[in-house]
């Protein structure tokens, strides 16, 4: 569990929010600072590092062969999987994924997967026998707020940076050739997330506005504006009117990001 | 395996089903049923069939877990490996662990967790059969095995699904509906405070599609609220009504 | 300034009581000026304040209940205590034992073991600690005859009666002795098994149907009615 937030502090946090500031001096609809960095990891198929403000996640993408669904025969196989791993915060225990993990990793393939952001019909070996496998591995290396979008945006941002090992088919079985070609996307999401505290809606909440907002509320667009994932979490609960609010933020921030990440 | 149907909705605008876009699947709720648990609820909407069952207020074990100033609620939403088409494996599912968390979630704005400090409440949810919404009926289900269980609580939650398919926004999907549709939103609310509690979304939908799903299942969480209340009387009315009856 | 409800409605949780110059009393809450139940129960109003009789509720510990309890365990220096509460409760050595508590000679568990059942008053209780109970008044301590059954906690003034009415002719009926724990644990002690198995019989219908009227006459119908069948059946 994280550690215990000071009254003062928390005080504090509460009554810049009420004012529309924030202990960093951002606005409650700014982001922190974001850089991103491709292709670090050369033993990936593709690879991307977010820092956002303080919070740091790294992605991996690795591609192989394998079955597709016996249900979805003509695509490729997209899975997500998330690691908060224990040298990124003090509250994250070594073991296997638990809940924090699986709904990060589960949110981020909805935004990618809705949002068809891999066309996977192109990732077709031999239909219904062979396909490409795309893994995705979220890495949260420090934890400082905020791990859904920074996930989200490494991930795509990975993806972007991923190549598939070109291949041929002889007699039946599949050799990979020199050269690589790049993952074919069709679309790229963003996620926003936006915390609420005492009934005030902040844009990427960091640490210390985590351990004092109530709930909060990611939503995914795609390239075409539309919703692809929503997903709402923490103890507290929105009234009707403050989903529509934090809709409306969210379109505008996702589109700005879209425009600073030229996607 | 089963061929995927061309259309949802056929030409009549009838659903699969036969229920019009904005209509409910039956519903049936008993309260009280596990004798031993602390409270239980069990519910059937359409072909679901679901058990809930809360234990508690008791002190936690491990004592590391609880709080010093509340109660700790505990979820676990399982499915039995005979509830679906293929049999699904006993293990926890990632998708199980997920939804553990967000019906956790979702029933947690409406206890009174600040009463009971140090103390722990755990709910367990069985899906005997499922057909598309478990989690909703899940959530409807869980917090009347709170109230059985003599918790204290702002209000009962109640959780209804709404989505699209084809190029309609109905209400209440079922598996097939949610399998091959376009999109799936969950709600789960707190009707006399207006208070959504649980709010998912997967598939394409625009904002103004979104909102509209929204508020559909907001509207179908208030007339199971009505049936959910009715099952949480009727407990108690019988005894009246058959004294009533004797004299 | 208006109340929602009728006389003896049963209302469930989240349901809006009242609008206005009103209070939250017994399992309600206030919020925006209007007043809800946060328990399935019967809503009545006394004097501007709005109450909710729980028809489900567990015990809360207080300071001052009597209550009866099972010991758990034996530990170093006292007992742990089931009460039927959220909470499990302590009884001190030194409460129990007259003279000064010494761990390395007194055997505790000579005094009272794992299973016991003892009738016990909490003497304290806060939101930090669990509760403490003491046995050293007259009428408290080890239970040795009778036999023990749980009633929703909020049934006990049910069972009580107005001014004792009800377990007066309980008792009365049936020649056992009843104490009634406020965690809805109650000890029926009679001259024999059948007697107490008729007075428990009556307890539980009272449960079952204290939200009724005229459930006083019906127990007293019904134990005279069972007390014959039983005299026929012993003469026959």
């Amino acid at each position: 569990m994280s550690s215990v937030i000071t009254r003062v502090r928390l005080k504090q946090i509460e009554q810049l929010i009420e004012k529309g500031k924030r202990l960093d001096e951002r606005g409650v609809g700014d982001y922190r600072e974001i850089k991103i960095e491709q292709g670090l990891i050369e033993r990936a198929e593709g690879s991307a590092r977010v820092l956002l403000g303080k919070t740091e996640v790294l992605v991996g993408v690795k591609v192989e062969t394998g079955e597709p669904f016996p249900d979805m025969p003509n695509n490729g196989v997209l899975t997500v999987n998330a690691e908060l791993v224990p040298l990124a915060s003090p509250s994250f225990e070594p073991g296997p994924p638990d809940e924090n993990s699986i709904e990060l990793a589960r949110i981020v393939d909805r935004g990618i997967r809705e949002s068809k952001a891999i066309n996977t019909e192109k990732l077709v070996i031999e239909a219904g026998k062979k396909v490409f496998v795309v893994f995705v591995d979220i890495y949260v290396l420090n934890h400082d707020g905020n791990l859904i979008d920074a996930s989200a945006l490494a991930a795509v941002a990975a993806l972007l940076n991923t190549k598939m090992p070109n291949y041929e088919i002889e007699d039946g079985e599949v050799r990979i050739k020199q050269g690589y070609t790049p993952l074919p996307m069709k679309n790229h999401p963003i996620t926003v997330t936006l915390g609420k505290i005492n009934g005030k809606l902040i844009v990427d909440p960091w640490l210390e506005e985590e351990q004092v907002m109530d709930s909060r509320i990611s939503i995914a667009f795609n390239d075409e504006g539309n919703i692809c994932a929503v997903q709402k979490g923490g103890a507290g609960c929105f009234i009707p009117q403050q989903i529509l609010e934090a809709l409306k933020i969210a379109q505008e921030k996702a589109a700005e990001l879209r425009k600073r990440m030229d996607w | 395996m089963n061929e995927k149907p061309e259309k949802l909705i056929d030409k009549k605008g009838l659903r699969l089903d036969g229920r019009k876009p904005d209509e409910l699947r039956p519903v049936k709720i008993e309260v009280g049923i596990l004798s031993n648990a602390d409270g239980s609820a069990y519910i059937e909407q359409g072909k679901n069939k679901i058990l809930a069952a809360a234990f508690g207020p008791k002190e936690m074990h491990p004592k590391h877990l609880s709080l010093p100033d509340r109660m700790v609620l505990r979820c676990r939403y399982h499915m039995a490996p005979f509830s679906v088409q293929e049999r699904k494996s006993p293990a926890p599912s990632r998708r199980e662990v997920e939804l553990s968390k967000v019906i956790r979630e979702a029933l947690e704005p409406s206890v009174f967790v600040e009463y009971y400090p140090r103390t722990g409440v755990d709910i367990f949810i069985e899906v005997l059969q499922a057909d598309g919404g478990t989690r909703c009926a899940s959530i409807t289900a869980a917090s009347l095995a709170l109230a059985d269980a003599g918790i204290p609580m702002r209000d009962l939650v109640v959780g209804c699904a709404a989505g699209k398919v084809d190029d309609t926004v109905v209400l209440d999907l079922f598996d097939t509906e949610d399998k091959v549709g376009s999109a799936d939103v969950p709600v789960a609310l707190m009707p006399n405070l207006n208070a959504v509690t649980l709010l998912q979304m997967d598939g394409i939908l625009t904002p103004e599609e979104f909102e509209k799903a929204v508020n559909l299942a907001m509207e179908g969480c208030k007339t199971i609220y009505t049936l959910q209340k009715e099952a949480l009387k009727t407990k108690y009315m019988d005894v009246k009504q058959e004294e009533e009856v004797e004299e | 300034m208006p109340t929602f409800f009728e006389k003896k409605q049963v209302v469930t949780p989240g349901e809006v009581l009242a609008e206005g110059d009103y209070l939250a009393g017994e399992n309600t809450y206030a919020e925006d000026n209007k007043i809800y139940a946060s328990r399935i129960g019967l809503a009545n109003c006394d004097n501007k304040k709005v109450n909710v009789v729980a028809l489900r509720a567990f015990y809360f510990p207080k300071v001052g209940d009597m209550v009866i309890g099972t010991v758990l365990e034996v530990g170093f220096n006292g007992w742990t205590v089931d009460i039927k509460a959220p909470y499990t409760a302590l009884l001190r050595a030194s409460d129990v034992l007259s003279r000064a508590f010494k761990p390395q000679n007194d055997e505790l568990s000579q005094v009272l073991n794992m299973g016991d059942l003892i009738v016990a008053k909490i003497a304290s209780y806060d939101r930090a600690h669990d509760p403490q109970l003491t046995v050293g008044e007259p009428g408290l301590g080890k239970i040795t005859r009778g036999q023990i059954m749980k009633v929703t906690p909020t049934k006990i003034p049910r069972v009580i009666g107005r001014k004792g009415s009800m377990i007066s002719v309980i008792k009365q009926e049936t020649g056992c002795q009843i104490i009634l724990g406020l965690n809805g644990v109650i000890l029926v002690t009679g001259k024999n098994p059948e007697d107490e198995e008729l007075a428990m019989m009556a307890i539980q219908r009272i449960e079952e149907e204290s939200h009724t009227s005229g459930l006083t006459d019906r127990i007293t119908q019904f134990l005279k009615e069972e007390k014959a069948k039983r005299e026929e059946n012993k003469n026959e």
